[in-house]
């Protein structure tokens, strides 16, 4: 028969996990709530895309004339 | 105040290290600190002010915000103020030992270790001031992370050991939070804010000094350049009426703002007699008759002062929750 014994020190390692625990899942919660309610305040989908699917022109390097470097 | 009772003991009471005004690393710690060491080293109490006033500040600003990012925003400023807390505690255990009302905190008593407070005070301070850029804004953000640095830089490491000005330049961290609730609310900064920071800012000196009056021996002890220690008890309590005077024209000011209205107008009245009356009976009072009583009307006006800016801000919320403020 297993001998088993509970010490203070353990009843405090056992909350100290379990409030670690909660803060984690508290954390990913709100990341996930701040999520929702940014994407569902957008209103207008596109604005999801952003900058990144909109054409940039001044990101694009100047094309060389025409007739230059061709000699 | 005498010399000698200037004269702190040269070592810590609970570990014999010589106080050197640098955080302790040498402390003997058990290792096996609970849940709710970590949450003591946050200062929970202090957080509660912060919360409420940053609170006040978010929900008088005009305009609304998503509850839930108004709850988030008001969890940053509060772990934010936590953080701060936690590096106060680490920068200051070796005077924290020596104070009779501090000692038993989670690094002077051995249950957290100075480097495990450091971390977590760093690491929730990141935290906060990233997630409040996320969820309101990086002006907001900015803000926090200033009042962070403020509080844990310029007073804890800075001022508190060297000028019994301390608390008041020091303050400032704590009169900020409303500030940052009103621009994470808005992106901007507005007039009412800075006025409910120049009202925390002006309540700070006389609540901390109505404290140092009936604990003044701790700070004596730990080498703390109180207002108590260096200039006497007459000294502070002339300060203490200077301010509670100071302060009248700052709440009238607040009441008549477009976020006051008749029940901030009303509220900031009546507490700003009561405060006054307060501190004028602490003023004709000398030691021997705060002694006589130990220090009654010194610890009623302490108590005094937290209801005083509790029902400040609550009354400014009021007004915004029953649409009464003189703005709308």
């Amino acid at each position: 028969m297993a001998i088993k014994v509970e010490h203070e020190i353990h009843g405090r390692r056992r909350g100290r996990n379990l409030g670690v625990g909660l803060i984690l899942v508290a954390f990913v919660a709100m990341i996930f709530g701040l999520t929702v309610v940014k994407v569902l305040n957008l209103g207008d989908i596109r604005g999801i895309e952003g900058f990144d699917h909109v054409a940039q022109p001044v990101t694009v390097p100047d094309l060389p004339a025409a007739g230059e470097g061709d000699s | 105040m005498t010399d000698a009772s200037l004269e702190p003991t040269a070592t810590l009471a609970t570990t014999g290290l010589p106080m050197t005004g640098l955080p302790m690393t040498g402390l003997p710690t058990t290792g096996e600190a609970g849940m709710g060491d970590y949450l003591a080293l946050l200062k929970p109490r202090v957080m509660s002010l912060v919360v409420f006033t940053a609170l006040a500040g978010l929900v008088a600003a005009p305009g609304s915000m998503n509850p839930f990012l108004a709850f988030v925003a008001v969890l940053c400023i509060a772990v934010g103020g936590g953080a701060s807390g936690a590096l106060n505690m680490w920068w200051d255990a070796d005077i924290d030992a020596v104070m009779r009302r501090t000692r038993d905190r989670p690094i002077p008593s051995g249950r957290v270790a100075p480097g495990e407070a450091l971390a977590l005070g760093l690491a929730l301070a990141g935290f906060a001031v990233m997630m409040l850029g996320l969820a309101a804004s990086q002006f907001a953000a900015g803000l926090l992370a200033f009042t962070i640095a403020f509080y844990a830089v310029v007073y804890t490491m800075w001022l508190k050991r060297r000028t019994p000005q301390n608390i008041v330049i020091g303050g400032l961290a704590g009169a900020l939070p409303p500030l940052v609730g009103w621009a994470a609310a808005t992106g901007g900064l507005a007039w009412p804010p800075v006025l409910m920071v120049a009202l925390v800012f002006l309540w700070t000196p006389p609540h901390f000094w109505a404290l140092a009056l009936f604990v003044r021996g701790d700070y004596g002890r730990a080498k703390v350049p109180m207002l108590t220690e260096t200039h006497g008890d007459r000294v502070t309590r002339n300060h203490i009426l200077a301010y509670a005077f100071a302060l009248a024209p700052v709440s009238l000011a607040l009441a008549m703002s477009p976020v006051g209205g008749p029940i901030t107008l009303g509220a900031g009245a009546m507490l700003g007699a009561l405060f006054a009356q307060g501190s004028w009976v602490v003023w004709r009072r000398d030691e021997a008759a705060s002694e006589a009583d130990r220090f009654a009307a010194e610890r009623r006006l302490f108590q005094l002062s937290l209801v005083y800016l509790f029902a400040h801000f609550a009354a400014l919320m009021a007004e915004a929750a029953l649409g009464t403020q003189w703005g709308t």
